[in-house]
Order: C-alpha cells, then structure tokens, then sequence
C-alpha cells in the first residue's frame, strides 16, 4: 500500500514514482513492498496495513508492547547488513530503509515461528475439546493453520491443579498460559487494579494472585476476552456451550449511562454470555464486569409472562391482554378525572419507551406529573439540566469521550467514575496515563478509584461542596479549568446536595471549561430528551414556555398541559395525601427512592396502581394492573449515554411475545382514545424526531438557590454521611448471577483515623452506624476520609441506606463501636 | 414367437428355486448387518462406569445433518459423570434427521460415541425418535457402576489410554487382595 497523504516534502529522487515519503514518516520494505510508515510505528502494524498478518499473541493494538510470546518473529535488514537474530515485530519499530521479511518471504522467518509454535506447545494441554475457548482460540487457530501434526515432546508435560478460582467468576488455568501477558499488562495498564502477575520463575513461571487478595476488579471480564488461549474464562460461562453453537447479535449495555457496545451471544433463545464489542468511540474494546456477566435477570422464576389484574377479591390474577387494558384504562381514567395520576418511569427506558411514557402522561393523562428518577429532585437540577444537558450531543459540540482523552484539566463533581460508569473510568485513566491530563475530585473521600485516575482529592464535607466548587475559580484548579481543553464532569449525586449543581455551571461559566452530566443509569439522559420530566417536554422544551408548548402541540395535534409537573418526591407526597388518584410505574424499586417507607405506603395507598415491570416487585405487587415488558434484550431500541449518543440497538432475543412500553402504552392510549404513535420503535424515533431539538432560549441558573451551610460539628459522634452506589452492590439487574456478585467489593464503614481513635475503632472492627429510624454494623476501614465524615457504601446487604437507616449523603449519622460481637 | 414362450417364465422360476436364496426372513431370522454398518449410536463407558463423553459437542459441529444436540456441565469431586473436568450434561440425537454418515464418531476425541450395528428404529412418533442421553448410553457391563462415582481407576490423566490396562490391573489386584483368604 502507498501513502496517500499529501507530501509534506518533495520525494527524493531515488525514490520511485508515487511513493512520497511525508513528514515524520519513514520508507520501508516489507516482503518486497515499499511502503511509507509513521515513525514510532511497529512493524507488525505497518504489515497489517499491506494485509499481512503476522502471528501474535501478546501483541494488543490497546495495550503496550512486551513481546512476551515471541510469536512474531520476522527477518529485519537495516541499512543492508541484516540484524542477528530474528526481531519481534510487536516490539520493533519501523525506521528508514529497512527491509523486512515476513513469514512469506523468509523462510528464517517461518521456522522462527514455527519452532515457537512448538515450543508454547511443550506443555500446553490438548484438552481444546473441553476447553471453553476451543473454537476461537487464536492459538488453537494458529496451530491449526501452521503448526505441526504430531509432537516431538515425549515427555510428560507440566501439570498443575485446574482450573484455580483467582476470584468467584476467574476461573485460571495455568497449564494452558503461553504466558502473552495480555491479563496482567490489561490490570497494570488499563484498569490499573494490579491483583493477578507474574509468578515463579523458569517453566513454573505462572500467573497468580497474591494468597490474600482475590482478582477483586470491576474489569476482570476482559482479560477473559483477551487471553489468546483458554487460561482464563470464566466460572459464570464454565462449559455452557461451545462458540460454534452461538449466534453473535451487537448490542448496548443496559447497565449505566455509559452506553458500550457489546456483543451478545445466545443460544436457544437464552443469552450464554456477553462480550465487549469494538467501538473506539465509546468504549473501545473493553466494558465492565456488570455489563459482560449481569444478564441472567431476565430469565429469572419471578418473570411477568402475563397481565395480571386485581380482581373484586382483591388478589392479583392472570388476565389477558384484552381484560387488562380494559381495567387500566378505565381505571386511569377514573383516577384522572378525579385528582390526576402521576408517572413514575425510573430511570432504565429506551428514549422511544421513555417518550412513550412523556406523551402518555400528557395526552392521555392531561398531566406533566412524570419523573424518570429514582432519586430526589429539584428545581435547580432542572433548570440544570434544561440548560447545561439537554440537546447536548457530540454532533451540537458536547463532551465526548474523545475529549476527555485529550483534555489537560478535568473536574468531577458528585461522581466517582470506578463505581458509578465504570467506561468513563477507563477513559479517564487512559487521558491521564497517556495524555497526562490533571484530574480533580470534589469529595470528602480519597478512593482507590481516584488514585488510579492520578487524581487529586479537593476535599469538601458532604453539604459542603457547593462553597468549595465556587472557591475553585480563583485556585489552581481554576486556572487549569480557564485552560483550553478542560472539562467539568458533574455526577447525578450533584443534585442531592442543594446548590451544587449551579455552583459547578456556574464555574464552567465563569472558566470556559465543558461541562457534561454523568447520571447512573442507562435510561436517565434518553429520558431527559424524551421529556420524561415535570419541567421538560420533549427535546428539551419547557412546560412553562408558551412557544415552545406550542410546538408540541402543533406536532402532537393535542393540548398539553401548561402547569410544571411534580418531581418524583413530590408525585409520591402528593399521592400519599390524596392529591393524586392514581400512579403509573415502572422499573422503579421502592427501596431505591428516597423515602422507601413513605413510597410504599404511597404506592399502598394511591386509589388506582398500574404497574409495567419485567419482573415481580414490591410495586407489581401493591398494582391494581401490572402490564409484563420487554427486557432491553428482547426489544430494539436505543440508550442515550451520557455524551448524549445515540445508541440504538436490535433486539437480540425474540420470539418471545413480550413487547415494550413504548407498545403497551400505545395500545392502552387507544383504549383511552388518545393516539401515541409509539406502536413501533421506528414510528416512535420518526415522532420524535419530527419534534426536533428546542431552539429557544435556554432557562438561566440566575436564581441561585440558598447555600445551607451546614453547621459545624457539635456533638462529638454526630458524623456527616458521604455515600454513593457502588458497581456492584447486589441490584436487582444483578440478580441471579452469584459469581459476579462474589467479585463484589467488601461493604466497610470509611472513617479517618483520627475519628477511629476517637471511637476506640481500629481497622476491620465492627462499627454501628445508627440514625432515628434505624442502624447497621459494618466493619471500619481507616481511609483517607475528613475527620467528621463517615463514608458508607449506598447499598448494604441488598438494602439501600435510606431503606434502612433512612440517610442519604450530607445527613448526619452517629457512630459507635458495635456492642455485640465484633469483627475484627 | 415360439410355443414354448408361455412356460419360459417358469423356466426361470424353476431355476431359482435350486439357486442361494436372497431374500432374508424378517423379522423372524433377521440377518447381521455388515460388521461396520452405521447404525444407532452409543455413548461409551470406561472400565469403571464412567461416561467417556466430556460434552464437547465435536459431534454436533461436525453433523451435516445438525441432528445432534450437546450441552456440557461441569464434572465436581462430589459428582462425577466423566474423568477430567467437563462432561455431556445433557445429549440427544434426533433420528428424524440422521444420515447415518459417521462423521460424529470420526470427530469424537474420546472415542465416546460410536456406532451400534442396531437398525430397528422406524417409529409413528417423532418424539420417539429424538434419543436421549439416557437411551444411548452403552449398557452397564459386570464391574461397571452407574455414575455419579468417583475415579475407580486410579489416576484420570491415563484413563483414556490406559483404561483397558488398568481395568487389568484392578481384576489382577482383586484376585490377588481375594487370594489368601
């Protein structure tokens, strides 16, 4: 192949016609091919570029040479005097006028590899027929298509215990490692969570894990996917099927806002296993483990097949189709007539599901009450997301993972990347490994995760961020973010501390930096979008703008209502007092809301409940109506990650006869004489997209809401409580899946030191944390946390913090040591 | 045109009738097949009972037909179906598409499936004929156990090569442990 870059300098005259050398380029030879190659480039990617590909195993385009296999040895000839020995082309870099000889051309070359091929083999098991990589193992295939057909090795081969559990879902065979390295430089280099490496030395030499410290790493599944022989696979995918039985669908991952590509591969309409699929835009080659392993949700006993409606003894029965929409919409109807129903849509829909949701609440329920969250809301976080989040694409200009890779300063707020969108982590920690990018956190706790990003902690008591974010202008920090290429990443969590989220636009404001909107779930920006909001119509249109009501009501050919709906808190307030008559759920668990007692007793309480849930819930069972639907994997659709991407998809498994939201509301619309046109997904997105982004003005975060500061510590035990959700921490989409939930991290109590000697605490004995409404016991883990700040996992034992001790991020809680039996 | 025309045909009957006979008496004497022909499959034990199949579906990959379906599990000290780590969980073989063409046992790594010379297989119902793993596992001989068990062998590293020997070997130690009593 010849460049076809336009020539920075003129060709030299030696060189032959049409091969013009640019600049920071090098001419080169490969099997008689002249080709120009950037410098710095190696050989084995400048020979994939003619189409010859050279055997390799430890050789991965994303992480760095090592030349561990030595499978790619090639004839290299600098300056006509050829080199000694046979090179590595995975470690070799090209450099002008050398001449290379492949496996093609070279026979020197070719026994080179050969011989390797044999030598990896000495003591590699020929047990492919029960190996899960037999059948797309790159070395199965080598040997298949080079290797020899009888061994010379007459010797017992090296055996040790198979297969060794590195941790619950890691399952390692050393018998069948070629030692390549791709595991442990992917754990080094890209998670940098360094638990598993190289042991022992000479033909002991092995992989291992240290005797106390399991394989504990959010990103452990992709080692799976890059170990070029069956050394590592793992415990969830032991022996289900081999790779020649599946059928292989692209899809997106339901799991965070992150929105990776992957690849699902099924067989007998049941998902067998995920991989990460291969988009450098977002998620490059890799995902986590709760994207790759947590699947099995759908398939579970306490699957809704069929509608079920309450009958006149009150009990939950089976009814069909026909009978259930009848029931729902006579009874939303009566609800809405009376006092009005509100919707609470959580926050895991597809755009076309949520925008189902957004025109059902305001055609056929003439009300903007509907909230995608979970979590407490607010006036700021609207206008917050009004103007800074919605409409914000890569193609209008928003953050994109890209630039977070380049950008020079990056500020997270109210988010910890490792737990909360574990890609986004791995992109950070790419732009500060690679790029040196400087990474700050507001918080008052310096994790682990933050430590692996080179970040730099901005302490601030929970309640306290809001001063500390708007003193940030006129430090380093804000000098860095006055810079070109800086980027402030603001968490859902933002939302929960009052003033935070303007405080952080208004620093963007101030400095020039972007700024972009990390929520947790897959659904929540394609709700924003879809106006699955009180304060927002679709495409970013406020309610309380006459124009642009007016132009959905003009695309809609209906009146939608003019009056902001209620939040999330507020919709389960009023319906709890009697000032709704009904409510339309869906994928929400109560436990997740803020106020679980209160929500149960709202929900228990509301005249008339219409459920739309996958699977039986605490809310399926309080419903009058409970609606089966679609799981993401038996539906096409589309996720908006955070970026603001579009991520649509196909629908992996069907033939079910389960259908999605986006339907089932369109038919029960049509039992209550409202047209949604959300039948279909493509009906759906065209009517959607003939609404279109807003034009108008954007609201102003003028009125900044008040600053509480916290008071200052005055009891001595009363501890400020810094919490966030952890990537696994048993959720109901994790749910049937016991290896990956064993990969879990240990749930610990983090206090300080000094607060630990205040306590009598040392690390790892029991501490109770106890509020009013109740407490929990956990072990101490002495970190680097502020002296009066307690640091607690979001979820504890499968319940969440506000479900048993009623607390949430800023409240205070006192501590103790545990009474009863200590574990220490 | 001869007048003998209308008894040459008889001629020929007559002949017959001191020739070999041809025609077999089935389903009463029913005959041998060729000692190679393709018939039902069987699933192979070793010496001690266990199942030579490990469940990695070789057989299914290469079956033209795709009338073969394996599932794999996995082999636990506790419950043991196989020696090695992986055994066919669950196996079937449906008879309504088999072409008979051995490709499946020429695939076996173990020599677990192989072909049966039993032809007798027509049947009026489908599901009949779809032959499960409890249909063609190989009948347990003297000094066969039924699986779940242990290792009886000894080692699992030699038991595909060396079972033949080591069954001796165990037969020998039993005669000689049962000798001096």
């Amino acid at each position: 192949m010849t460049s076809t870059l336009p020539a920075a300098t003129s060709p030299a005259p030696q060189d032959p016609p049409g091969l013009v050398v640019p600049e920071g380029h090098v001419k080169l030879t490969i099997d008689g091919v002249e080709l120009t190659a950037p410098k710095g480039e190696l050989l084995i990617r400048s020979a994939e570029r003619i189409g010859t590909a050279i055997p390799r195993f430890c050789d991965h385009p994303l992480l760095e040479p090592v030349g561990a296999c030595r499978q790619c040895l090639v004839e290299v000839e600098m300056g006509g005097r050829p080199m000694p020995k046979p090179q590595a082309a995975c470690t070799q870099t090209v450099a002008d006028g050398m001449v290379v000889r492949t496996q093609l051309t070279s026979p020197v070359a070719e026994k080179a590899q050969r011989s390797n091929l044999e030598f990896l083999l000495l003591n590699h098991p020929l047990d492919c027929p029960v190996c899960d990589k037999g059948g797309e193992c790159p070395l199965q295939n080598q040997v298949m298509a080079n290797g020899s057909g009888h061994s010379r090795m007459v010797d017992t081969k090296r055996t040790f215990t198979k297969p060794l559990a590195i941790s619950t879902q890691i399952l390692l065979d050393r018998e069948r490692c070629v030692l390549c390295q791709r595991c442990t430089r992917f754990s080094d280099q890209i998670a940098g969570d360094r638990f598993i490496d190289l042991l022992e030395r000479g033909s002991s030499q092995q992989i291992g894990i240290a005797t106390d410290q399991p394989f504990q790493s959010y990103f452990s599944g992709n080692t799976i996917q890059i170990c070029p022989v069956g050394a590592l696979t793992s415990a969830a995918y032991r022996f289900r099927s081999r790779p020649f039985d599946l059928v292989s669908t692209p899809g997106v991952c339901e799991h965070c806002a992150g929105g990776c590509a992957i690849r699902v591969d099924w067989r007998r309409g049941e998902v067998t296993r995920r991989m990460a699929a291969d988009d450098p835009q977002v998620n490059e080659e890799w995902n986590c483990d709760k994207g790759r392993f947590a699947f099995t949700y759908v398939g579970l006993d306490d699957r809704l097949t069929k509608p079920l409606v309450r009958n006149a003894d009150g009990v939950l029965a089976e009814a069909s189709w026909t009978e259930a929409m009848s029931a729902a919409a006579a009874g939303l109807a009566t609800a809405r007539d009376s006092a009005g129903v509100g919707v609470l849509t959580g926050g895991r829909l597809t755009v076309t599901d949520a925008y189902a949701y957004a025109k059902f609440a305001r055609l056929a329920l003439r009300t903007n009450d509907i909230d995608f969250r979970t979590r407490a809301g607010s006036a700021e976080e609207d206008t917050f997301l009004a103007r800074h989040v919605v409409g914000n694409t890569p193609e209008t200009g928003g953050v994109t993972y890209t630039d977070l890779e380049q950008a020079k300063t990056i500020l997270l707020v109210g988010l910890e990347p490792e737990e909360e969108a574990g890609i986004l982590f791995l992109r950070l920690r790419k732009s500060w490994r690679q790029h040196g990018s400087r990474i700050y956190s507001v918080g008052a706790v310096k994790t682990r995760g933050l430590t692996k990003l080179g970040g730099i902690l901005v302490p601030a008591v929970p309640g306290a961020e809001p001063g500390v974010v708007a003193g940030l202008a006129d430090s380093p920090v804000g000098e860095g973010l006055r810079a070109a290429h800086a980027v402030l990443l603001v968490g859902e969590r933002a939302a929960e501390v009052p003033g935070l989220l303007t405080a952080a636009a208004q620093l963007a404001e101030s400095t020039g930096a972007r700024i972009a909107w990390v929520p947790r779930r897959a659904g929540d920006r394609g709700a924003v979008e879809a106006g699955a909001l009180g304060s927002l119509l679709p495409g970013g249109r406020p309610v309380d703008g006459p124009a642009a009501r007016a132009e959905v009501e003009k695309s809609w050919g209906a009146s939608v209502p003019d009056r902001p709906g209620r939040n999330t808190g507020e919709i389960l307030a009023a319906a709890a007092a009697g000032e709704l008559a009904g409510l339309v759920v869906a994928g929400v668990s109560i436990e997740d809301l803020p106020d679980p007692t209160a929500a149960a007793k709202a929900l228990a309480g509301v005249g008339f409940l219409v459920s739309l849930e996958i699977r039986r819930s605490a809310v399926t069972d309080l419903a009058d109506v409970v609606f089966p639907v679609a799981a993401s994997v038996e539906k096409d659709g589309a996720y908006r990650n955070w970026e603001g991407r579009d991520r649509p998809y196909d629908a992996t498994i069907t033939g079910k006869g389960t259908l999605a939201d986006a339907r089932v509301l369109d038919t029960l619309g049509v039992e209550m004489d409202v047209d949604l046109y959300t039948q279909t997904v493509k009906a759906a997105t065209a009517d959607l997209q003939r609404l279109g982004a807003f034009t108008g003005p954007r609201p102003t975060l003028a009125e900044v809401p008040d600053r509480p500061t916290r008071p200052a510590v005055e009891e001595p035990r009363g501890f400020l409580l810094a919490t966030w959700r952890m990537n696994l921490d048993g959720g109901s989409l994790q749910d049937g899946e016991p290896y990956l939930a064993g990969t879990a991290r240990a749930e610990v109590a983090r206090i300080s030191a000094v607060a630990a000697a205040a306590l009598d605490l040392t690390d790892g004995s029991s501490v109770t944390v106890s509020t009013a409404r109740g407490a929990l016991t956990l072990p101490v883990e002495i970190s680097p946390v502020a002296d009066e700040v307690v640091w607690l996992p979001g979820r504890v034992a499968g319940a969440s913090l506000a479900s048993t001790i009623g607390a949430g991020h800023g409240d205070r809680v006192h501590l103790a040591a545990a009474t009863t039996k200590g574990g220490s | 045109m001869s007048f003998l025309d209308p008894v040459k045909g008889f001629g020929v009957t007559f002949a017959t009738m001191f020739k070999t006979v041809v025609t077999e008496d089935y389903p009463k004497n029913p005959e041998a097949p060729a000692e190679r022909y393709h018939g039902r499959h069987q699933l192979n034990r070793h010496p001690d009972g266990l199942e030579k199949c490990v469940g990695c579906e070789l057989c299914a990959w290469a079956c033209p037909a795709d009338a073969i379906f394996v599932e794999g599990g996995d082999n636990t000290d506790e419950e043991r179906y196989s020696p090695g780590e992986r055994y066919g969980a669950n196996y079937q073989i449906n008879y309504l598409r088999c072409i008979g063409c051995g490709l499946c046992i020429e695939a076996c790594p173990t020599r677990s499936l192989t072909m049966t010379n039993e032809y007798e297989m027509a049947d009026d119902d489908r599901q009949r004929l779809i032959y499960t793993k409890d249909m063609l596992l190989a009948p347990l001989l003297p000094g066969m156990e039924q699986p779940p068990h242990p290792l009886r062998l000894g080692d699992s590293e030699d038991y595909y090569v060396k079972g033949p020997e080591l069954l001796r070997d165990r037969t020998a130690n039993r005669t000689n442990s049962e000798g001096p009593q």
